[in-house]
């Protein structure tokens, strides 16, 4: 097992033929993941060669890409004045798993979709995020393989370099999945929905969340693995040293009701029995020791 | 794309009753809009809002939004901006008129507290506004210098309320806010009293139509006369939100005059900078003005860049990383009395021309006395990194006079690792871990003093 993304995941790439998508392409094909079509109406009909010989056809819709191939994961890589009618086609075929690399979307386009998806059945990750990893089986987005590779730890996290910093101090031990969520103020999948599919999946032993200043998120996350969380979780916050400061300053604290300090989110997430590390490799040293701990 | 940039808190909505005349005796409208604007509250702040919009957002002044609400028929007030006494003059000639010769002259400004620091004034003639307009126009409000005034027309006031409708960052649906008690600080009054504050759910597919604006102004209690007067306002504020590409829409005060119409007496707007291709005419409405020099220049080279009170300057990739950077060199610094200069994110690539402005920028802060350039080569490989800091410093040339600590880690870390030192610049060492490289970092920063 793994989170939202296995070895049996067929996925299809939005936004294949454009650069980000051809580089990205050829990167996750070569960690292993199965990469069943591109799609881009102007050039249905033909395939795209990838090093190693393999040829990805290329669909006019995720509708016929889905019902030619069965693929059930789709990663989008569709500039941001396109992305929304992207992300949205994506839904209305059904597909089981949107991933939206593309940064810098309009906010209205993002509550848009992620609202028109809510009742539909399809789980969207991003925007603006690195996407999804369960190493050795499947790659869904930007995280460079060859960090880390299988292992029992979850990872979620809102910041790219961050997951990438963590993959790589753990790369002793290994992960099950780690999910880049984004930082966009509106993102489909958030940290309690990771914590969610990690505690039920049976391949993850323990948890590492990271998280950022400001918003209310984390403290969210603290609260929901107080009442639901059973296995382990270990936590980063970035910004512990940004200067103290007045809180978005608007209309917008009073809807948070939280300061989104550093200093607030650990107390939030060490209330809840989360270890929190001062710095990425403190906190992994603390994951380090609960895995020790739980193999004896 | 055009990366995040500091933008200063937006204008404060000062609520003056003209028909008191003591306008020094008005209730200032809080903290909201607020931060503090000197030094390290506002690098803060600048970091935050770039993380949680995730975007560039930019606030308007208050003129602009007047003009902005004029536009899609909110009922709002005549106003005009002046920079020069004279242009004031001529603005309260005109806007006058309309309100027996008395205008208000309200100072510009994207922070709070002008009310109490003098920056908004009632003039009954052309003349005292013109001498009110020199007097504002220059002063100092928190770090902030007035360079525009906005000329308004007066209005009998009745009733104040609020009105506001943002995005909910939790619910990742839109929110709207409404009281009947207006005017005055709306977070202390969401602390104080809950309950004179509605809260209301807008689905972003839907919007504020009729029904929704009649759900709003029934949650926030007011009479069916008046009532029936707001709904057309709110659906028209509705209108702002979505046409514009707003993230924040808010009224407050939003009055009922003596003659019972409905006024949006002063407003807030925040525009989503990625929606810019959708909105040529927003690229007119950022302001220029930045309270750094350095941010100016890192501003103009799109750089993501804060300056901070410190003397490590740190350059890194992704914004995640650089505020863990931050953190890890003031843990550093704390025994040894260094601290991160600035905050710097040059994004996914480092290519040479980036590093070299980043390097640029970061040593032209005379309080920088060692840099440390952490990157995580995930997507961009080291090789192409260390390239960069090569071709920085070879551009650079005597320019760069302060140690440089490097730390890659990732792709191709070796070959990267390899350039450097074959390299073999004397201001130039690495550092095998990010945790070992802030100690040196800050050893460097301190032995400097």
């Amino acid at each position: 097992m793994a989170i939202f993304l296995t070895e049996s995941s067929k996925v299809i790439v939005q936004g294949m033929t454009g650069s980000e998508g051809m580089k990205h392409t050829t990167r996750m094909l070569a960690s292993g993941t199965t990469i069943v079509g591109g799609v881009n109406p102007k050039k249905a009909g033909t395939t795209v060669e990838f090093e190693g010989g393999i040829s990805v056809p290329v669909f006019g819709s995720v509708a016929d890409a889905m019902k030619e191939t069965g693929a059930d994961v789709s990663v989008v890589f569709v500039p941001p004045a396109f992305a929304k009618s992207a992300v949205i086609e994506a839904i209305d075929a059904g597909i089981g798993l949107c991933v939206v690399i593309t940064e810098g979307i309009a906010v209205k386009d993002s509550a848009e979709f992620f609202n028109y998806s809510k009742d539909k059945g399809t789980r969207i990750i991003g925007p603006n995020c690195p996407g999804l990893i369960s190493p050795g089986k499947s790659n869904a987005g930007i995280i460079p393989a060859n960090i880390a590779g299988p292992g029992r730890i979850g990872l979620v996290s809102k910041s790219g370099t961050l997951t990438y910093q963590m993959m790589y101090e753990l790369r002793d031990i290994g992960f099950s999945s780690g999910v880049g969520i984004g930082g966009d103020p509106i993102i489909g999948t958030t940290h309690i929905d990771c914590l969610e599919a990690f505690e039920a999946d049976p391949d993850t032993d323990a948890i590492v969340m990271i998280g950022e200043i400001g918003g209310d998120a984390e403290e969210r996350a603290a609260a929901y693995i107080k009442d639901h969380v059973t296995k382990p979780v270990v936590g980063y916050v970035a910004g512990f040293t940004a200067p103290e400061g007045k809180t978005m300053g608007h209309a917008g604290a009073i809807v948070s009701g939280s300061s989104g300090t550093a200093q607030a989110k650990k107390e939030a997430l060490e209330a809840a029995g989360v270890r929190v590390g001062k710095t990425p490799s403190e906190t992994a040293d603390l994951m380090r020791e609960i895995m020790q701990g739980l193999q004896k | 794309m055009v990366r995040s940039r500091y933008i200063p808190a937006r204008p404060r909505a000062d609520v003056v009753r003209i028909t008191i005349g003591d306008v020094t005796g008005s209730r200032p409208t809080g903290r909201r809009g607020f931060v503090a604007t000197l030094g390290s509250a506002r690098t803060a702040q600048a970091i935050r809002r770039r993380r949680e919009d995730g975007n560039e957002s930019v606030d308007l002044y208050e003129y602009q939004a007047r003009d902005v609400f004029e536009k899609h028929g909110v009922p709002v007030l005549a106003g005009a901006v002046a920079t020069t006494a004279a242009e004031a003059r001529a603005a309260a000639e005109t806007i006058g008129a309309r309100s027996g010769g008395v205008t208000v002259v309200k100072a510009q400004v994207k922070t709070g507290g002008r009310g109490k620091a003098g920056g908004v004034k009632v003039a009954k003639s052309a003349d005292e506004a013109e001498q009110l307009a020199g007097e504002i126009l220059g002063m100092d409000i928190k770090g902030h210098t007035v360079h525009r005034v906005m000329i308004a027309q007066g209005a009998q006031i009745a009733e104040e309320y609020y009105f506001s409708v943002l995005l909910d960052r939790a619910n990742r649906t839109y929110l709207a806010m409404c009281s009947k008690e207006g005017g005055m600080d709306i977070e202390q009054l969401a602390v104080e009293r809950p309950e004179a504050l509605a809260k209301v759910e807008v689905d972003p597919n839907v919007g504020i139509d009729t029904a929704k604006a009649q759900e709003i102004v029934d949650a926030a209690g007011f009479d069916a006369e008046t009532g029936a007067r707001i709904v057309p306002v709110l659906e028209r504020l509705w209108v702002v939100y979505r046409d514009e590409d707003a993230t924040l829409v808010e009224v407050n005060p939003l009055v009922k005059t003596t003659d019972g119409d409905i006024v949006a007496l002063d407003g807030k707007v925040t525009l989503d900078a990625n929606a810019d291709f959708r909105h040529p005419d927003h690229a007119a409405l950022e302001d220029a003005e930045a309270a750094d020099p350095l941010e100016a220049a890192a501003k103009e080279k799109n750089l993501n860049y804060v300056k901070l009170d410190g003397d490590v300057g740190i350059i890194g990739n992704g914004a995640g990383l650089v505020m863990s950077t931050l953190d890890v060199v003031a843990y550093a610094g704390e025994a040894l009395g260094s601290k991160p200069a600035n905050f710097l994110d040059i994004g996914g690539g480092a290519s040479a021309e980036v590093m070299t402005d980043g390097l640029h920028i970061i040593l032209g802060d005379e309080q920088v006395k060692s840099v440390f350039v952490n990157v995580f080569g995930g997507i961009t490989s080291c090789d192409a990194v260390a390239n960069g800091i090569v071709g920085a410093l070879k551009a650079l040339g005597d320019e760069a006079t302060k140690p440089l600590v490097v730390r890659l880690d990732g792709n191709n870390v070796e070959e990267g690792r390899q350039i450097l030192a074959d390299f073999n610049h004397p201001l130039v060492s690495i550092e095998a871990t990010m945790d070992g490289a802030a100690q040196k970092a800050a050893e460097l920063a301190a032995a400097a003093k």
